[in-house]
């Protein structure tokens, strides 16, 4: 063992493609599994949350408006980043939620097999959500999924990386953009998930991460006027119907909080949760 | 010499309205446990059609156990079952169509050339196109064996009484859902009669329960702690308040709510065609249409041309009794609604817009008026953003394709659009710009069964029609 005294790494939020400390000045402490000491993260307060929905917003148009294939190209990009710093994350994992280094190894790499996963999906979704539509008149009628826009998620507060990344990529695959709230406790690997996601070729702002009390910056989310859905996988069962009752003030589309193992197949579900079906008609005729 | 039209009704020999009704619970109508009543009144003449039951907090619960009892054989029976019931339910339909035409013009106060060419059609073609999926719902893209949610409580508006009505029950009962339906509080008449449908199809007791009564009753549903479906048709701000309600709960929700949709015209568009496009946009079934294209956006350069041909058009309108065949526009459905439609349309002077409307004669009792359009408009009126539910167009202009997806877009709405242009490329970039469920290009007002139907943003959530309407009553 070498005496060299390591670099600590500074973990910031990740807002609008750069890495910003609260505006608040705020942190909050983080220890691993055995309360030891493993850094300090940024407490993100509303108006971090507030910024961080003006950097999705921003996002939208440039980001629901590329192809499906470059979409597809950049979220591959990102589990290929991820690939290359996976010790990096082994090591985040396991000490964040107290594993061993076999399961935290099984985490990431389940981890990295999802995005690759939910990276295929992104020019397929339309042709098993979308269709021609046989209507009994000359029109031709065509079904086509489209992005629901800007997406609040709550991680989950138990996986704090196979988890985020479950709720993540299938919001942002198919073009909407994402607010997510790191699990409170364990918020590191998510911080360093902005590293990746800087150096992947993501534009700035598709994805947002924000460390802190859940429950803090969950409220001004929920009740924000230019957020379109949110996803509560990490909203704990008291908070979660006044989240959803604040929703519904502009009609957010919202996900219930449920059980969820996220070490299962994820199936299509949250892939479809955040769209919206557009119908085009146009008359036929000579 | 001019040439008038001779009156052309049709009779109402063919509907026989009871003086009374209760509520369809459990296969057998019934008074409200406190009997109260409410009267419903044609609006073209304020004639009591008749009366019926007030259904109280009570009656509803005894409708939603009705329904619970009913839901255990029903999700059981094979789907090629049920959808035999729900494809007489589409020939009973087909055969009685004149008799419910004309009693939901009269309820209603459509005309009766969109009752019985519009409405009724796709009434039938509604529960004809569902009941095909009740034994295909494995091929449906829901996974294997996809099972019903359970009870289903749906609250519909009264501008499609019995449309509405199909969208939502059709679909449900197709799934294997059991329902407890509450049509609008002044239109509750063709959804009784589709009770008396529903016996002479032999359809289990319990499957479909029709309760009448006001917002109470709506609000007594909604919250009932035994359905597992919230479906509702009708204002932005009930739906609001529903998804309150619903919070918390494990109750799916689907809501179809309102919109101020764009009609967006360009200087290539046949006029001529666009101009039959707006009207049928924002005049058909009274502008009482939640998709109508309230807010016409017409290109600067053929401004003047576009409008001096649809003010022509309007000229042609022929507003007046809903049961004469020529009839074009017909009442308005309720005092209350005319309240709200006139004071809007004076905000709308108020606020600085021009207001036309053609010399118009309307009938001296009952609820009516005329149509009309503003010029002038800016996007900061209230006549610009807010639903007037009724046959008034507000006016806009725009100079170029990028300024027209702007101003469509600006409204928290998200319902439908429309877009005329005879350049194939401009109009897909503009319906992948629009943010709206419904983009109809050289066409307005267009529904079928097989076409999913719903709003993005504050429009709500869920489709209804196609396979998409599907999973609003699946466990998915």
């Amino acid at each position: 063992m070498s005496d060299r005294l390591s670099v600590f790494k500074t973990y910031k939020l990740y807002v609008g493609g750069k890495f910003p400390r609260s505006e608040s000045g705020r942190v909050y402490e983080v220890t691993d599994s055995k309360g030891t000491w493993l850094a300090n993260a940024p407490l993100a307060s509303r108006k971090d949350a507030r910024d961080a929905v003006v950097a999705a917003r921003k996002a939208f148009g440039g980001w629901s408006g590329a192809t499906a294939y470059n979409r597809g190209q950049i979220l591959y990009r990102i589990a290929e980043m991820l690939e290359g710093r996976r010790d990096q994350f082994i090591a985040e994992v396991a000490d964040a939620e107290g594993l061993s280094k076999s399961k935290a190894t099984a985490q990431v790499d389940a981890a990295i097999d999802r995005w690759v996963w939910y990276a295929g999906w992104s020019d397929k979704v339309a042709q098993i959500a979308g269709g021609a539509n046989p209507v009994a008149g000359p029109y031709f009628n065509l079904s086509s999924p489209e992005p629901t826009g800007v997406v609040a998620v709550l991680a989950p507060q138990e996986s704090s990386f196979l988890g985020l990344v479950s709720v993540i990529a299938p919001a942002i695959v198919t073009g909407n953009t994402v607010i997510a709230v790191a699990s409170e406790d364990s918020p590191l690997p998510a911080l360093s998930l902005a590293e990746v996601l800087a150096t992947s070729d993501l534009p700035g702002g598709v994805v947002n991460i924000l460390s802190g009390r859940t429950a803090e910056i969950a409220a001004p989310l929920a009740a924000h006027q230019d957020v379109n859905a949110i996803d509560l996988a990490g909203a704990d069962a008291g908070s979660a119907k006044d989240l959803e009752t604040a929703a519904a003030d502009n009609l957010k589309r919202v996900l219930r909080p449920g059980t969820t193992d996220w070490t299962a197949d994820p199936g299509t579900d949250r892939l479809l949760a955040f769209l919206e079906t557009k119908t085009v008609w146009h008359p036929m005729g000579v | 010499m001019t040439f008038d039209y001779a009156p052309a009704p049709e009779s109402r020999a063919v509907v026989d309205i009871a003086p009374s009704y209760g509520l369809f619970i459990d296969g057998e109508f019934a008074p409200a446990c406190d009997g109260k009543v409410f009267k419903t009144v044609s609006p073209s003449s304020e004639e009591v059609l008749s009366e019926v039951a007030q259904a109280h907090a009570d009656d509803v619960d005894r409708a939603v156990k009705a329904a619970r009892k009913a839901f255990e054989k029903w999700s059981a029976l094979p789907g090629a079952e049920r959808a035999k019931y729900l494809f007489r339910i589409a020939r009973i339909i087909q055969e009685r169509s004149r008799e419910l035409a004309v009693l939901e013009s009269l309820d209603n106060g459509k005309p009766i050339r969109e009752s019985r060419d519009a409405d009724l059609p796709l009434v039938a073609a509604h529960f004809f196109y569902y009941a095909g999926w009740a034994d295909k719902l494995d091929h449906a893209g829901y996974g294997q064996n996809p099972r019903p949610l359970g009870v289903a409580g749906q609250v519909i508006p009264w501008n499609f009484p019995l449309l509405m009505l199909a969208w939502k029950i059709a679909p449900a009962l197709a799934t294997g859902n059991t329902v407890v339906l509450k049509p609008a509080e002044t239109t509750p008449l063709s959804a009784l009669f589709f009770a008396d449908i529903c016996r002479q199809a032999g359809l289990p007791k319990g499957v479909v329960n029709i309760i009448t009564g006001d917002g109470s009753t709506g609000a007594a549903l909604v919250a009932h702690p035994d359905i597992n479906k919230v479906a509702f048709t009708g204002s932005t701000e009930v739906g609001k308040a529903i998804a309150r309600t619903v919070a918390g709960t494990d109750k799916k929700l689907t809501l179809e709510l309102g919109g101020k949709a764009a009609n967006i015209v360009f200087d290539d568009a046949p006029i001529d065609q666009a101009v039959e496009g707006i009207v049928n946009g924002i005049f058909f079934n009274q502008g009482h249409v939640c998709c109508a294209g309230s807010r016409l956006l017409v290109q600067e350069s053929v401004q003047d041309e576009l409008l001096d041909a649809l003010k022509r058009r309007m000229q042609t309108l022929r507003v007046g009794d809903p049961l004469d065949k020529n009839t074009d526009i017909g009442a308005i459905n309720s005092a209350e609604q005319l309240a709200r439609i006139t004071a809007l349309v004076d905000a709308g002077e108020a606020e600085g817009a021009e207001r036309w409307a053609p010399a118009c004669e309307l009938p001296g009792s009952g609820y009516w008026f005329a149509p009309t359009l503003f010029t002038g408009v800016t996007q900061a009126h209230r006549i610009a953003r807010e639903e007037i539910f009724g046959p008034v167009l507000s006016v806009l202009t725009f100079r170029t394709p990028a300024e027209a997806v702007e101003k469509a877009n600006n409204t928290p709405y998200g319902l439908s659009a429309g877009i005329w242009t005879e350049k194939g490329s401009r109009m897909l970039w503009m319906a992948s710009k629009l943010r709206a469920g419904v983009i109809w290009s050289n066409t307005f007002n267009k529904f079928d069964p097989a076409s999913p139907f719903g709003g993005y943003k504050e429009s709500g959530f869920g489709r209804e029609g196609g396979r998409h309407g599907l999973e609003a009553y699946l466990n998915v």
